[in-house]
């Protein structure tokens, strides 16, 4: 009980670390630049309580519970297993960290607010709601997907740069037909979707493999899984777009 | 206070469908594949509780107090008054320059949150094991953060020309290219990730707020139409810059080797 109160202060510290940054340039902008008082600054602050408090309990609660046993699994399905499996966890993997990625929740939302306030989808909370999720949902796919094609490339030893630069001939010609409203929202979708989940997970599953195939550098092989899990959210929201 | 209780118990079921995929995959793969019994139960299932109670105390404040402030970051940067000193001074048509104060903003904290951001660190610290020495944690940071500065504020910019997201982005796609042929080959994997490492679970939704915030004040801008995208170029430059800073050390470590 008292290692886990250690460690609860611990991550509060860790979450106050996050957003010092963020409240000494506010603050220096506010006091030296703008000169003017925020407005509803006490609901401001116990909003930013609430977020390092509950940026805590969350980082708190991963490392209790997901991330030991998810990070065991990855390690474990990477070194041995047959190549079915291993793909079909690595696609659960992404698309199951990446629903519950909290930036994403909130961008969806945001997104949401804004289709509907320009005419794109109707403004009821239903039909929000709807957006938000198809939005999440078509990133999490992407997510999996990209960690597929990540594994395989780490697998079979495939030049990563030629796999981004198809990417990227992919994303241009996508956004020629997209409908100019889910450009932004799309290319916003692969920096959103790798934080405070997904990475260390992922990292996880890239060093085990990495290192379980002979002649292979865990560093140097196990990145670029983090940078597909960016590229082919932009490709899926743009034909979500599309379909919609 | 009800109100507020309310807000989160909503909340707070919305949460238990956000986390659900990710447990029943856990527990799924433990049971049907692994077939072994999950060690520390108990304290697994306190975790999850923590992760539940966490996400919906995080998106509570987060409607609350981040993207309130973004907005109003946007809007009293933008203002007229603050711009021209007095409503008499307003021209007909603004210069892009008259929001100087906004692309400064957007590059301290760009610049500020990135510096401080714990996973960088990390990576940054196997960087420099990878290439002995040759990048620098120091120097690495310095690099993702500059790319990320002059990301948001470049992205700032774009938001207040109006001009279309994707031409800039297309440009970067053929900057990225291009480099890849030149930079040492370690790094290229590297630098790749480098652009979706940075944007902090806290940062995403301050910038994404700002964006939305200029676009609904700048005169002529939409926030359907011109309001996103600064997380694009937050992950696309540092990207270039991540490339440029192993190019400049190896040209660097070069150079000190043929002087000896």
């Amino acid at each position: 009980m008292k290692n886990s109160f250690i460690s609860i202060f611990q991550s509060l510290y860790q979450s106050l670390r996050d957003l010092y940054p963020i409240i000494l340039v506010i603050g220096f902008f506010q006091i030296v630049v703008l000169q003017q008082a925020i407005p509803h600054l006490l609901q401001i602050l116990s909003g930013a309580l609430f977020v390092v408090v509950g940026l805590s309990l969350f980082v708190q609660g991963l490392q209790m519970g997901l991330f030991p046993i998810g990070e065991s699994m990855a390690y474990a399905f990477a070194r041995k297993g047959s190549l079915f499996w291993l793909l079909i966890f690595s696609f659960a993997l992404g698309f199951g960290t990446t629903i519950a990625e909290p930036a994403l929740i909130a961008v969806a939302d945001e997104a949401a607010d804004v289709a509907a306030a320009g005419g794109i989808i109707v403004d009821t909370y239903v039909a929000k709601k709807s957006y938000a999720d198809g939005l999440r949902f078509t990133v999490a796919f992407s997510v999996g997907l990209a960690l597929i094609i990540g594994v395989l490339r780490i697998l079979r030893g495939w030049p990563i740069q030629y796999l981004i630069v198809g990417g990227y001939i992919g994303i241009v010609i996508m956004t020629a037909f997209a409908p100019e409203e889910i450009i932004g929202i799309a290319y916003d979708s692969g920096g959103v979707t790798t934080s405070t989940i997904t990475v260390p997970l992922v990292a996880a599953l890239g060093v085990g493999l990495a290192s379980s195939i002979k002649g292979r550098n865990p560093m140097v092989d196990g990145f670029g899984l983090i940078a597909f899990a960016s590229l082919t959210p932009m490709f899926f929201v743009m034909l979500y777009g599309m379909l919609r | 206070m009800t109100e507020f209780l309310g807000q989160l118990l909503a909340v707070t079921i919305d949460t238990v469908f956000d986390v659900l995929p990710i447990v029943l995959i856990i527990f799924g793969f433990q049971f049907l594949v692994i077939r072994k019994p999950v060690p520390h139960l108990k304290q697994v299932v306190l975790g999850f509780i923590y992760v539940l109670l966490g996400l919906s105390f995080f998106l509570v404040g987060l409607e609350q107090a981040l993207f309130p402030i973004g907005k109003l970051m946007a809007s009293q940067l933008t203002d007229p008054l603050f711009i021209y000193g007095s409503l008499e001074n307003v021209p007909k048509f603004f210069h892009w320059s008259d929001y100087k104060w906004v692309y400064i903003f957007a590059a301290s904290i760009g610049f500020s949150t990135t510096i401080a951001e714990p996973s960088l660190l990390a990576v940054a610290i196997k960087a420099q094991e990878v290439s002995a020495g040759t990048i620098s944690v120091w120097g690495l940071r310095i690099a993702v953060a500059i790319g990320v500065a002059f990301g948001i504020a470049l992205g700032t910019y774009r938001i207040v020309s109006g001009a279309p997201l994707h031409y800039y982005i297309m440009a970067g796609y053929v900057v990225v290219i291009v480099q890849t042929f030149f930079a040492p080959k370690m790094i290229i994997a590297l630098a790749y990730d480098s652009g979706g490492v940075t944007t902090s679970t806290v940062t995403v939704p301050l910038v994404t707020a700002l964006g939305l915030g200029l676009a609904s004040t700048v005169p002529g801008r939409s926030a359907l139409l011109d309001g996103f995208g600064l997380i694009a170029f937050a992950s696309l430059f540092p990207i270039i810059s991540v490339m440029a800073y192993a190019q400049l050390s190896q040209w660097w470590s070069l150079r000190e080797r043929k002087k000896n």
